[in-house]
């Protein structure tokens, strides 16, 4: 028997699956006469016999996909004999993983043991694959047998198969709670892993971030410090610095083009915003990094003033210019919805047009606003490129914006960038990090809904 | 003290003035804000487009090469495989000597050689085993310059360049000028940028393998992104009923949209590659955190798009027998099908400009090789961009900014055909 390649396996079962449905329709039609016909159109028998083929097949292969690589990784793991997991330092799954390279040909060497074991592991996933395709064609021609057998008149195929596109359609709206569950599961459990090394009221109140610990075990370095609030006040600088650019800069542009503006104006300046909205951060990052931060600096010791070179006020000013469309499509959506009644009615009592829109018009539109500006700050924390390329690395506990400071995103990427092992204190805490950010920007996210809800409920 | 018509009609006038001043000022306010907007965004163009615009062009340097049989046929019978391992670099640091009198100490040898890039000696081997003729005669070959060079030709660096900022020293500039003044320095258009991937020297590294794994996370986006999100569109706009669980899944929706893509690479980090033990740096891995990206946008944008089939459709379809199933499928997506694919490619060219969830997953390494599967180690554009713009090397950050460039004509282009099927399918209503 053949150890065919998943992917061929999937293509041939798609294959016979559109074969089965021709020969089942066929089937159908053989048997349907005009008087006691079938109860569905014959496609829907045909798909139906397909679907119990096919859908075997893909269980099976996504029972073997995700179950397999752990299997074999344990079985080899008994087989790694001790004199060779002390020669990656007492640590079994660096040995693996050197098997693993060895067995793909990506690195080569002369240990015959190492080479011995790297060929046990090529047999072990050939025997994988093998008994995955018996399984799938087992269960292949089971559920074609199955499926061509019901075929008969008076067996309702349409409701069955619809049934079966109902799941389906169901499933796929379900991958969104299972995106959040995934994130809140994964974060959760390395966050407790990191927790298990580093106490969580130092991680919470600890004024220090200095992450060098060992990367392996028996490497000597420094214990590294992982206390977060360095990181958060860096973080809620930038934060600060961009909303203090955004918030005016949106607001009034929103203003300007609902109130001010003539249809010209509106028609050039809103796409022009929406491509400003649509630019890859990577490249507001290098904007940043490149126009900005020289260009703050200069100012700065134009000033008489010491600037960092990675100041918090150069990638605070680029997020800033990032969200700035955020907050005006969305006070501008605020300011639209506005009865325009409450408008004339202010201007009919004299008021100017900068009047009636600082009583009447912001204080009405006011939820819409203030949920716009509270999801660019959710934005503008969880931003991560402009920061990368544009802040500092080394954690500062400072308010001062011409200083340098880092974020928690920046530390989130300096801790991950590169080859760490998963389970070191270094790695966790980018998840603990990880954690906090989505726990941040979530309840920022929830409040904006709520805030904007409200003025949904008041125009009512 | 009696209050004359006339004070208040002053004090009304002042306090008029007072207000439309105000207004003024107001409208003034609004306007600049409009401006500093435009300006930022111009400020911003105006960047890529002066760092990255010299970076799409090359200068290559005309050296008449002696390719005599002692340096190029190490085995003397002008075999391929002799001619393979000819020592070409000689070859071209002689001609460079011998263009630039004055130049005979050994010492000059290397900053001779600091002129031409390493492509050079490659350049002429592959020319002179295309046709062995070449051995014994002098050949006039256009070579790439080296990126130092380049700068110069360019005018981004010169001799008042402090030295910490510049490679070359004055005395190379001079040769520099000295072949140019013999007509042998052009700037021509860089195919290396094009054709190559990424590389040590500037002037070879290119865009091809980025670009190749961004094309493969697009395609793994299409495959699963697009369907799994109209599908779930549909679910919860023609068949979900109004319960928990569905209320459920439209919060998780929205909320999904705002998570910022950091923590999607986290995710990716530990269920993909180390659940799944699927192959860091793979485009197949970016592709599917992409898809989990941009899954909500495309589910929002898609439910809007249906919403937008008017309901006399569905009745005409389920009074003349359809079942629901039937009617959503014949006759509403079709119908929907225009703004659902304008919703997604927008979704999706919005996913391709991340990069920071592909930094999790370890698509930064390093990769000169054009990957030829989505699970070979990969890097994507925006990637690459970030890369080239960390480089010290001014070269290389040029390139980054002509890789900007290519990035956002290729998301311009989505947009654009997004639009263009909008268009087409706007004047067919029902």
């Amino acid at each position: 028997m053949i150890a065919m390649q998943p992917v061929t396996l999937l293509l041939l079962g798609a294959f016979a699956a559109f074969s089965l449905f021709f020969l089942g329709r066929r089937r159908a039609l053989s048997l349907g006469t005009s008087q006691k016909g079938l109860k569905s159109l014959p496609a829907y028998y045909g798909a139906y016999a397909a679907l119990w083929l096919f859908v075997p097949v893909v269980i099976a292969l996504l029972v073997w996909w995700s179950l397999s690589g752990r299997l074999i990784e344990l079985s080899m793991l008994q087989r790694i004999p001790d004199s060779v997991v002390a020669s990656t330092a007492g640590n079994p799954g660096l040995a693996l993983d050197e098997i693993r390279n060895i067995a793909n040909g990506a690195i080569r060497v002369d240990d015959d043991v190492l080479v011995a074991l790297a060929r046990d592991y090529q047999a072990l996933q050939v025997e994988s694959r093998r008994k995955l395709s018996v399984a799938a064609l087992a269960l292949a021609l089971a559920g074609a047998a199955f499926g061509l057998a019901r075929i008969r008149p008076g067996f309702a195929a349409r409701q069955r198969v619809e049934r079966f596109i109902r799941a389906v359609l169901f499933l796929a709206s379900s991958v969104a709670v299972l995106t959040t569950l995934g994130i809140v599961a994964t974060m959760l459990l390395e966050t407790i892993r990191f927790f298990g090394q580093v106490p969580a009221t130092e991680f919470l109140f600890g004024l220090e971030w200095s992450p060098q610990t060992a990367i392996r075990d028996d490497q000597v370095a420094a214990a590294g410090s992982f206390g977060v609030v360095p990181l958060l006040l860096g973080t809620l600088l930038v934060a600060v610095i961009a909303m203090a650019i955004a918030v005016p800069v949106g607001l009034m542009t929103a203003i300007y083009l609902t109130q001010y503006a003539g249809r010209g104006l509106r028609a050039v300046v809103k796409p022009l915003l929406e491509v400003l909205a649509g630019i890859p951060t990577v490249v507001y990052g290098f904007f940043a990094a490149l126009t900005v931060a020289p260009m703050v600096r200069q100012l700065g010791e134009g000033l008489g003033l010491n600037v960092a070179s990675e100041s918090a006020l150069a990638a605070g000013l680029v997020v800033g210019i990032m969200v700035i469309p955020q907050i005006s499509s969305l006070s501008d959506d605020a300011l639209t919805a506005v009865p325009r009644p409450l408008r004339d009615g202010a201007l009919a009592l004299g008021a100017t047009r900068s009047e009636t829109i600082r009583k009447v018009l912001l204080p009405a539109a006011m939820p819409g606003i203030v949920g716009g500006i509270l999801l660019a700050l959710s934005r503008a924390i969880g931003e991560t490129m402009v920061v990368v390329m544009a802040a500092g690395l080394v954690a500062n506990l400072t308010a001062n914006p011409f200083e340098a400071v880092t974020t928690m995103t920046v530390q989130i990427v300096s801790l991950l960038t590169g080859d760490q092992e998963l389970a070191s204190a270094r790695t966790l805490a980018a998840f603990a990090l990880g954690l906090f950010l989505f726990v941040v920007t979530l309840a920022l996210n929830v409040l904006a809904q709520r805030v904007v809800r409200q003025q949904r409920i008041h125009e009512r | 003290m009696a209050t004359t018509r006339q004070d208040i009609r002053n004090t009304v006038a002042a306090s008029l003035r007072r207000r439309h001043a105000r207004e003024r000022r107001f409208r003034l306010f609004g306007l600049a804000a409009v401006l500093v907007g435009i300006l930022f965004l111009l400020l911003l163009f105006m960047t890529v487009l002066s760092q990255g615009v010299g970076a799409f062009r090359q200068t290559e340097l005309m050296l008449p090469m002696d390719v005599t049989a002692a340096q190029v046929d190490p085995l003397g019978d002008g075999s391929r495989v002799s001619l393979s391992a000819g020592d070409y670099d000689a070859v071209v640091r002689d001609a460079v000597q011998r263009l630039l009198p004055g130049t005979e100490l050994r010492a000059d040898r290397a900053a001779l050689v600091g002129l031409v890039s390493v492509e050079a000696g490659f350049r002429l081997r592959d020319r002179v085993i295309a046709t062995p003729e070449l051995v014994g005669q002098r050949v006039e070959l256009w070579v790439p310059a080296s990126d130092a060079v380049d700068l110069y030709v360019q005018g981004r660096v010169d001799r008042d360049t402090p030295d910490a900022a510049r490679e070359l020293v004055d005395r190379q500039f001079d040769w520099v000028d000295t072949l140019a003044a013999d007509g042998r320095v052009a700037r021509v258009f860089n195919a290396a940028l094009i054709k190559n991937g990424d590389s040590r020297n500037p002037e070879l590294a290119g865009i091809r393998a980025a670009f190749r794994g961004s094309l493969y996370m697009l395609a793994v986006m299409l495959v699963l992104a697009l369907p799994v999100g109209v599908a779930a569109a549909v679910y919860l706009e023609e068949f979900a009923p109004r319960n928990r669980w569905t209320d459920l899944i439209e919060v998780n929706i929205n909320n999904l949209a705002a998570v910022p893509s950091i923590v999607y690479g986290l995710l990716g980090l530990v269920v993909f590659i180390d659940w799944l033990s699927l192959p860091r740096s793979a485009p197949l891995v970016g592709g599917l955190v992409l898809a989990l990206l941009s899954l909500p946008v495309i589910i929002i944008s898609a439910r809007a798009a249906i919403k937008a089939v008017p309901g006399t459709l569905r009745d005409a379809a389920l009074s003349l027998g359809a079942s629901r199933v039937q009617t959503v499928f014949g006759h509403v997506l079709p119908q929907a099908l225009p703004g659902i694919i304008t919703g997604a490619i927008i979704g999706i060219a919005r996913a391709l400009g991340e990069t920071a969830p592909l930094l999790m997953i370890g698509m930064v390494a390093f990769i000169a090789d054009i990957p030829r599967s989505p699970l070979d180690p990969s890097t994507a554009l925006p990637v690459q961009v970030y890369q080239w713009a960390e480089s010290p090397d001014q070269a290389f950050v040029a390139r980054a900014a002509a890789a900007i460039i290519v990035l956002l004509a290729f998301l311009l282009a989505m947009n654009l055909l997004a639009v263009m099927l909008r268009r087409k399918f706007e004047g067919r209503t029902v």
